[in-house]
């Protein structure tokens, strides 16, 4: 058994009187790609924007519970170190539209106000983009706005700006909704590469999908954590009679 | 057959008829606008030529003369009122774009909005108080204190409103990096919105560029080349109050002249502002 990276403990999260996650316990081993699925509103996306705290930018959000990275109580430590540790990409390609390819993908570094040498970033701009699969496509057109890129490539480029920090977990969230199937393809494909290296927690409300690029699936249902294991166990024999229904499309 | 051709015939006509109407209309609201410009230009132009902008003005009776002292005046006291104004300006629209439901940002925005309101030349007598007494003198500093209150509305408005369009999408991007809210703020949020900023300055400007009222007794105007902040200074639109209400008939002239010059550097401004819009807007 691989050792666990991100441990979530008792979390339940509500907004004012609402109630969005009870009693969530979940663990991440490193370097896998678990896929968080479940019907909409299930709060999917919230709990993976408890994760990186990304939920406190609500105002009237209230979580209890603990969430350790690497024996780190992250709830006891600055949000700004939490999400530098822990990177995370949206449903909507977001690239900075006043920014450059190159400034887009070193965008971490700058607006931290961490100075690197030129060959520093050049290399991390490199890099960063290579691990995303964008490189080749974009290698001559570096100082062009990244808004003129296509949605897919966009996407991307989001991923190389999240790994640039070298973040020990990285949170997609439905990172191929906006996108065409072909984009879809080539993120999946990426996804499935990275895991070799990082760990990946991808919230996606495409079964298929799930099925496809992860090792662990966590199956969402009001807020509740109905079933976690193996995904090929899981799709092969779930335990539980709502995951059964809800892969064989009875609801969601 | 013949009560639907005289149907449809009556609509083609009533339809013409509306169409016709609209265009006059729309048309007779820009025939005032090429009149003043008209007027102005065909009695300020020949007026207007490098010793009327140079010089500074002669005693009556005397020919010649020029405006320079006016000219420097107006850009000196835009250049105070920037000061004064854009910088408070700019983070009271960042507060009012963040901070949308609070109390303080109601009370600011009705604030904002009262003050826009409120007639300049009763802002001119609030600076007289505020700044001319007190310094017992009148000043290019307090006629910038008054035209930086008159552009402070446009640029907090401004700046809230273009904010506001900045998608959170942008934020959470940034905060998602680790970056702090404040750096957020200023290395993300503010560029996306700084074509709509510079453009609510811009228009700031040429709003204050031609007020006389708020003038009248704080900047007070000044026959000489004033570079003292602290004594009384000339501006454009003084300068043409002055002339035009004396009884020289060769002031008059040059009133003319002043106003050509002033009406040019709002044109200007404003035509500026379109190409700043547009060359520099941000797709989200």
């Amino acid at each position: 058994m691989e050792s666990s990276v991100l441990k979530i403990e008792n979390l339940a999260a509500s907004f004012g009187e609402h109630t969005i996650l009870k009693e969530i316990n979940l663990s991440f081993s490193r370097n896998t790609l678990t896929a968080i699925m479940g019907p909409s509103g299930c709060g999917k996306t919230t709990l993976i924007r408890c994760i990186n705290r990304m939920h406190e930018l609500v105002p009237n959000a209230r979580v209890s519970g603990k969430i350790f990275l690497d024996n780190q109580d992250v709830y006891e430590t600055d949000p700004i170190i939490v999400r530098r540790q822990i990177g995370m990409v949206f449903q909507r390609p977001n690239p900075f539209p006043t920014m450059s390819i190159y400034d887009n993908a070193i965008a971490g570094y700058n607006l931290n106000g961490i100075k690197l040498r030129k060959e520093e970033m050049d290399q991390t701009v490199e890099e960063s983009l290579r691990k995303a699969a964008l490189w080749e496509e974009v290698k001559d057109s570096l100082h062009r706005k990244g808004s003129f890129l296509s949605g897919g490539q966009q996407q991307r480029l989001c991923i190389a700006r999240a790994l640039a920090m070298h973040p020990e977990v990285l949170l997609l969230d439905e990172p191929t909704s906006a996108l065409d199937p072909k984009a879809t393809a080539h993120i999946e494909e990426l996804v499935s590469q990275l895991k070799n290296t990082i760990t990946i927690i991808q919230v996606t409300h495409n079964i298929a999908q799930a099925a496809r690029v992860s090792d662990f699936t966590a199956f969402l249902y009001l807020g509740e954590l109905v079933e976690f294991g193996p995904t090929a166990r899981m799709f092969t024999g779930p335990k539980d009679r709502r995951t059964d229904e809800y892969l064989s499309g009875k609801f969601g | 057959m013949g009560k639907i051709e005289t149907s449809v015939h009556r609509r083609i006509w009533v339809d013409k008829l509306f169409k016709t109407l609209i265009i006059l209309l729309s048309l007779s609201s820009i025939v005032p606008m090429f009149l003043i410009l008209f007027l102005i230009t065909k009695n300020g132009i020949s007026v207007v030529n490098w010793e009327f902008l140079s010089q500074l003005p002669k005693p009556v009776g005397e020919t010649g003369g020029g405006i320079s002292n006016a000219i420097f005046g107006t850009l000196w006291l835009i250049g105070l009122s920037f000061i004064v104004s854009v910088p408070l300006g700019i983070f009271a629209g960042i507060f009012l774009s963040e901070y949308r439901g609070g109390k303080t940002a109601y009370l600011t925005r009705l604030s904002i909005e009262i003050l826009q309101g409120i007639p300049s030349i009763v802002i001119g007598i609030i600076a007289y108080v505020w700044v001319v007494m007190p310094m017992g003198s009148f000043s290019a500093l307090s006629g910038g204190v008054a035209l930086g209150i008159m552009m402070l509305p446009v640029i907090v408005m401004a700046t809230e409103e273009t904010l506001k369009l900045v998608p959170d999408s942008l934020r959470e991007a940034s905060l998602a990096l680790g970056v702090s809210y404040p750096r957020t703020i200023m290395k993300v949020i503010l560029p996306a919105g700084l074509s709509g900023i510079l453009s609510g300055i811009l228009l700031g400007i040429a709003r204050v560029a031609g007020e006389t009222a708020p003038l009248l007794f704080t900047a007070f105007g000044s026959p000489f080349m004033n570079q003292n902040i602290l004594k009384p200074i000339s501006s454009l639109p003084l300068t043409i109050f002055n002339y035009a209400t004396s009884p020289y008939p060769e002031w008059h002239t040059l009133a003319w002249g002043a106003s050509f010059v002033l009406i040019s550097f709002v044109l200007g401004l404003n035509l500026i502002t379109k190409l700043v819009t547009k060359k520099w807007k941000v797709q989200f």
